[in-house]
Formats: C-alpha cells, structure tokens, sequence
C-alpha cells in the first residue's frame, strides 16, 4: 500500500462538502500557512522538490520564483484546470470530488504568490464541474477562508472559475491566458514570459491542478517530508489517470516507487489485462507522449526494471523511453492496431491545431490523411518515410509545444512499430480484416553484455 | 550617455553593430543580400507581426557572450532580438535550409498553384519564396483545400483558398482603422479570414489590405484581370491628398493609370500607407504629379520591361564562405593546364588542345 496524500480521504463520505473535509484535517495546511511567510511556503516547495503535474514536469517551486514581483503591479495565479489530454482525467477527479482540497491549494498558493484575484481556467467539456467547484468556494468564503482579510492576516483572495470553450489549444498556457482575456486562444510568442507579463500584462504563474493540490500536503507535512516520498528528482505522489485494456479503469495515486510491471499486473492497481489478452503497447503519460511496446515498457533498453516515475519512464529517451507527461496513462492490448491508433491522435492534433503557424496548421492535416490511407489500405511504402520526414519537419519548429505533441506520437509509432505499418501497406485486404496482432512486441529485448 | 547601447551579432559571419532590442530578421536586413531570412508574416510596420510562418526561422549557434550556450531550437528571427555577442547562422546552417525548405512545401500545400490567372503573379512573396527556397514538387497528393468565396465589398476581392494565414491584414486593419471588421474565423487547416455575417470592408485606409497581403488573397477589384504586373510600368507620382501623405507608386501602361498602390521598399513593406480615394478614385493621369520612375529590385519580375532604376541585391556570399567564391568562368585562373595569356573566352570556336599546356 503506498502513501496516499491527495486522495488520503477518498473514502470518507461527503468530503465534497465542507463540513466533513474540515473535520478530516481540511484547511490545517491553510492554517499553519498563514502564519508564515510567503517566501517560506515559496521555500518548502522549493525543498519539497514538486514538479509541475501538468505534463512538461518543471520544478513548481523554481516556476515560483521566477515570477516578477513589480511594485504596484498587481499578480495573478491561473490554474491549468483544461485537462483537454486524451487519456488524462485526474484533475477532473480532484476537482469534483475533492473540491476543497483543491480550493485549500489555491488559497495557499495565490498567499505564496500575492496573487489577489486567482483564476481557475476550467475546460468547456467539463460543464457541470465549475458549479461544484462555485459552491465549494462559496462554502469556503463563508467560512471566512477567502474574501476579505482571511484569518486577519490582511490578504485578500478572491477565486474565480472561468469555463473555457473547448479548445485543446487552451491549455498551452499562454493560449489560456489569451483565451482568459478574452480573446481567440492563439498561443503567445515567447519571450515575454508569463512570469513577466501574464494575464492583462501582469505576472502570472500558470499551475496545473494537482500541482495546486500537492501545495497542501507539502506544507501539512514539510517540504523535507514530502521530498522524502518517492525516488530521485520524483518526490511526491502522482496521480495516474488509467484507461485502455486494463481490468480497473480508474485514477490511482502512486508514491513513485513501483515498477511499471506491478501497476499494471498487481490487482491493488489495474488488475492486469481482462479476457487473457497480451499487453502489446502502452503510453505511460497521455496521448502527446511517445507509444513504447510492452519490452520496453516493462524493462528499459539495458535491461533494467522501469519505475513509475519521472526518470526511468524517460529513460533512453525518445528512442527507447517515453514520458510521464500528464500522467494519462494508455494500455494497449494485442487486439489494437497501432495504426488506427495513430490515426486516431493525428485527427485529434489535426483538429485541435489553432492554426496559426504553418507547419502544425498544414503538417497535422497532411499526416492525418496519409495515415488514413494506409489505415484503410490504400498506402504506400513511400508514405511511411514521408511521415517521418513531416513529423520532423513540424517538431521544434512551431511556436506552442502543440506541435511537438502531434509530432512524438507519429515519431514514436514508427519507430517502435513500423513492420505494422509495412504489414498494412503489403497487405492492404487483410488489413482490413483483422489485426496485425502482438507480433513480437512483448519478445523479450537483446541486452547485449557490458564489457 | 544618453545613447542607446550597441550589440555586436554576428550573422553567418558577418559582423554588424545593432542597437539594443534590434530583432536578428532586420540586423540581417542591415546586412542586406542572401543572410537575410524571407518573411513572409513578418511587417515592420506592423506591431505585433511576425513569428507565425517560420520561414525566417534561423539557428542560434551562440546566445550572447555572457551565455555562450547555443539556443536549443531554431527561432523565429523576426521576433528574437539580438544580444550582444550573438552568432546567427541562417545560409551556413543545414538545418535551417531544411526546416525552411519543409515551412515551404507546408505553406504551398493548400495553396492552389493557379498563378497563371492570379493577380499577384509577378509580386507574390510566396512565388519568390517557393522560387528561391522551395523544392522542385510537392509530395501532397490530396485534394487541396478550398474555400467558397466571399463578397466584402466594392473595392477589395477576397480569394481565401490562397490565404496563407499571416494575419497582416488583421493587424492591418487593427492599427490602421479603429473598427476593425475582418478576423480570423474557426481555427486549425480550416481557419479563414473573414467577416462577421458577410459585412463589406468600408474604411478610408483599408484598402491597405491589398499592399500587405504577401500572396494573392486580397486583391484590388479595380485593377483585377486588367493586365499583368510586368507589363505595367511603375510610376513614382504624389498629390495633394486631405486624407493621407498622397505618395503612391502608379502602374501605368502608356498614358493609362491601371493601378494606385502605395509605395513599397525593398522589403516589400509599404512605406506611407495611402487613402481608399487615392488608390480607387483616381485613375487619371492629370490627377498625379509625376516623379519619375520607381526603384524596385532588379531579380523582380516587374523589372523586365522597366529599364531604369532597378536596384541590385548586395552579394555578401563572399564575406559569408571568406573568400571569393570561384566560378566555373574563372577555370582559365585556376587551372595549370591552360595557357594563361590566351582567355578562353576569345577563342572563336570550341578549345583546342594547342590552348592548352600539355602537363609534362
């Protein structure tokens, strides 16, 4: 059983409600926060060694400091709540059924930052959580923990929820800052950083929502304390959103210290592969990280055990490693055809690009189409290279990371399973009929033996 | 000192000396000639432009001289500015001339190759930029993508399957009228300029539109299917004119005024933006006061027909490679075969082996 500091009090009935969260410890961490300093709570998540949950994983604590701190120019904390990731859905379960927590982390953070007036930028799809979130801060500000002169010590915060359009765009944050003023969601070139100039041309730190959330275990229990959970630069616990081929759909919280092999297989987690079936691919972060085969997913390229955390997933890189991203994590079973797959996020990226510089508003539209054609058995063998020439092309030379995003996926699936691709091309009718299978995606890899 | 403090940057070896918050796109400008990276959405006049098509996108070998570490991605040049002691590579770089060849098979993709019968043919920037950056084919094979057409107004044509999206005209219209009414609607592949519920361009300047659209998706209705750029002779010509400066640039063929534009510089920029009644309304010689003729590049296609005032492009190839490029002409130098008092170019006929010093 690992440790549990998010989602501590899961089980308790009602903690949606102020009442039984305050009676479970809620808003202790608010309590002991402001009777120190901000540039000590900015301190011990320094110490606690948090990284941004939100996908790039950055040191919060560093992102905080960066953060300008003008005189007579007011700041701003927006929260990253437009989790629009396919495969991530675990700062939709903070938010709905731990509202309070949620709030506790913002009012902590926006006392850190001397943000006043805090923004939560919500995704549109998610259309009945900003009212649960409303009356939770409703219930907050009546209890005197946000509004005027919280607990006397003069701070004022207010929190707003803003819903959002539905535009995936909307989560690259300066696109949500845009889109927050008002305006088309169109990502910012950057420099200006936001920690410069944000919202309204203010400084703005930009947090996702478990990030806020993991706020207030740190201070419950100490900066020191909580870097001490988990491994390495991976402090902390992580929330796993799982989908796909496995027995307990759900979001889980890990300290980071379990193998990829036990998350998947042990029944506490996913509860292995249901019918029987072979696991045949995974992306371990949501759908912009790179897809691994089940050999390299259980063990990296040396031979070694893969970890649930930031760096083993990473390990080797984008040639034999992948990301822990979002924390969307995708289980593929032998019945997938990674090809449909891959089609299936180039739509999503083709879809989802705002559009405003050339090659991710031309490349993802072109790559989606010829990944169609191979799909349905028209392709070429031609058609792979040309991919992977394109997805170069478009990687690391557009303006948000949206280009990036639709860029790996592609990469990743050629490289790890282009004999399915060549299977699609050379046999395009059977391709129609059945799948390509688990193949030799699960055979165990050649180590070759250190000298 | 009240004096600005000058940055030194170095682009593909060429050093120049720049004032502080100086972009890379316009110290390459200063240097002028094939270090420059094209713009194509990039505006000097225009605040907030730049950075959407990556065309200028160029490589940062060296960040400044207090933080020597190379940027890790290729930027956008238009919207970088220069530190001191930065080392640009923008021709010398590989990698910059492939991503650049790829941002131009991308921005061509859905652009329909009709120059044939388009109005900007002969002062397209995308022509000049497919013509001196692009790859000889395009490697898409689906059906390009097109829009239906759209009505906004009397003077101004709006073709939007040739739109490239670099949303000069919004911020044309942004800064220049105080009402702006055209935008960018939906987004992705199939994002379009456009008015709200089809309402017609109607301001003084907005006929401005026209001179900064880099491709042909806006064109002038007075002018179109009239004739072709290069058979139409730019005129430098002013008047007095209540409403803007009055310099324009005419295109005229013989006594007829076919076309009023505003004046562009080397860049392709306008450099005075003009009135619709300047532009539109007069179309008559004896309404202009007569300059003389207009100074446009000499690689232009427009110049063809036009015998003075041409401007040539500055060659710096040889400051870039540090040395005198050799020709294939200048084999007579650098060859030990030839006999160097006999030029080989004033042989009448083809070379004989008596030309020639037989090696020993």
């Amino acid at each position: 059983m690992g440790v549990k500091l998010l989602l501590e009090h899961d089980k308790v009935e009602g903690i949606r409600y102020y009442d039984a969260y305050r009676k479970h410890g809620g808003y202790r961490a608010a309590e002991k926060a402001f009777k120190m300093s901000p540039a000590d709570i900015v301190e011990e998540v320094k110490k606690s060694g948090l990284r941004g949950r939100g996908g790039a994983g950055f040191p919060t604590g560093m992102k905080w400091s960066f953060l300008a701190k003008p005189e007579g120019v007011p700041r701003h904390l927006v929260c990253n709540a437009d989790e629009s990731e396919p495969g991530t859905f675990k700062d939709r379960y903070l938010m709905e059924f731990h509202p309070h927590l949620f709030i506790e982390g913002l009012l902590i953070s926006s006392f850190a930052l001397g943000s006043n007036a805090t923004y939560v930028y919500i995704r549109g799809e998610y259309a009945w959580i900003p009212e649960i979130l409303e009356q939770a801060i409703a219930e907050a500000k009546n209890n005197g923990w946000l509004g005027k002169n919280i607990l006397g010590s003069g701070f004022d915060c207010e929190i707003y929820v803003h819903r959002g359009a539905g535009a995936y765009i909307c989560g690259e944050e300066t696109a949500l800052i845009e889109s927050l003023e008002g305006k088309r969601g169109n990502p910012r070139m950057k420099p200006p950083f936001p920690a410069i100039q944000g919202v309204w041309m203010r400084p703005t730190v930009v947090n996702n929502v478990e990030t806020i959330a993991a706020v207030v275990p740190i201070i419950n229990i100490g900066g020191d304390e909580y870097a001490k959970i988990g491994v390495g630069k991976s402090t902390g616990t992580k929330l796993l959103s799982v989908c796909g081929n496995v027995k307990n759909q759900g979001v889980y919280e890990i300290d980071m210290t379990i193998s990829v092999e036990e998350f998947i297989y042990s029944d506490e987690y996913c509860g292995g592969i249901p019918n029987g079936k072979k696991l045949k691919a995974c992306i371990p972060g949501g759908s912009s990280v790179p897809i691994i085969p089940a050999n390299l997913l259980l063990k990296t390229a040396k031979g070694e055990t893969r970890y649930m955390n930031y760096e083993r997933l990473s390990d080797g890189g984008f040639v034999s490693g992948s990301m822990m991203g979002s924390g969307g994590f995708i289980v593929l079973d032998e019945d997938q055809c990674v090809v449909r797959h891959t089609m299936t996020l180039a739509r999503f990226y083709n879809h989802e690009s705002c559009g405003q510089c050339s090659p991710c508003r031309e490349g993802t539209g072109w790559m989606y189409k010829i990944l169609k054609n191979i799909e349905y058995g028209k392709g070429k063998m031609s058609d792979i290279d040309l991919l992977w020439d394109i997805q170069r092309k478009i990687e690391g030379n557009t303006i948000c990371p949206l280009g990036d995003a639709a860029a790996w996926p592609i990469a990743a699936a050629i490289r790890h399973f282009r004999d399915e691709f060549e299977w699609h091309v050379l046999n395009p009718d059977e391709s129609q009929k059945r799948n390509y299978g688990l193949a030799h995606y699960a055979d165990p890899i050649h180590v070759a033996a250190t000298a | 000192m009240s004096e600005q403090p000058k940055f030194k940057v170095t682009i593909d070896n060429i050093t120049v000396e720049v004032p502080a918050g100086t972009t890379i796109l316009n110290a390459a400008r200063m240097i002028g000639g094939e270090v420059t990276p094209p713009a194509m959405c990039y505006y000097s006049k225009l605040k907030d432009s730049g950075g959407k098509c990556r065309t200028c996108l160029v490589e940062v070998s060296k960040g400044s001289e207090k933080d020597p570490r190379p940027m890790p991605k290729l930027v956008a040049s238009c919207r970088t500015t220069v530190m001191d002691g930065m080392e640009v590579k923008n021709i010398t770089s590989p990698k910059v001339i492939d991503a650049r060849k790829g941002i131009v098979e991308f921005l061509l993709l859905n652009h329909p190759l009709d120059c044939p019968v388009c109005d900007q043919a002969g002062e397209c920037d995308l022509q000049n930029l497919s013509y001196e950056h692009g790859a000889e084919a395009t490697r898409y094979e689906f059906k390009r993508r097109t829009f239906e057409k759209e009505d906004i107004g009397p003077y101004i044509s709006l073709h939007m399957t040739r739109c490239i999206m670099c949303f000069r005209c919004v911020f044309t219209a942004d800064q220049l009228t105080d009402k702006r009414e055209h935008g960018i609607l939906e987004r992705g592949d199939h994002a379009q300029i456009s008015t709200m519920l089809n309402k017609s361009l109607d301001h003084d300047f907005i006929g401005n539109v026209i001179d900064v659209c880099p491709v042909g998706a806006l064109t002038d209705k007075t002018f179109r299917f009239k004739n072709r750029v290069w058979f139409t002779k730019p005129v430098d010509a002013h008047r007095d004119c209540p409403t803007c400066s009055g310099k324009v640039r005419l295109w005229m063929r013989g006594e007829e005024v076919f076309r009023v534009t505003a004046r562009k510089d080397q860049w392709g920029e306008v450099e005075e933006f003009i009135c619709n009644d300047c532009r539109f309304h007069k179309k008559e010689t004896k309404d202009w006061v007569i300059e003389g003729p207009s100074v446009i590049a000499r690689s232009s296609v427009i110049a063809q027909g036009h015998y003075v005032g041409t401007l040539k492009t500055p060659v710096v190839i040889d400051k870039v490679i540090g040395k005198q490029p050799k020709f294939l002409m200048d084999i007579h130098d650098e060859s030990d075969v030839n006999r160097p008092e006999v030029h080989l170019s004033e042989i009448e006929g083809p070379a004989h082996s008596d030309d020639f010093k037989v090696k020993p």
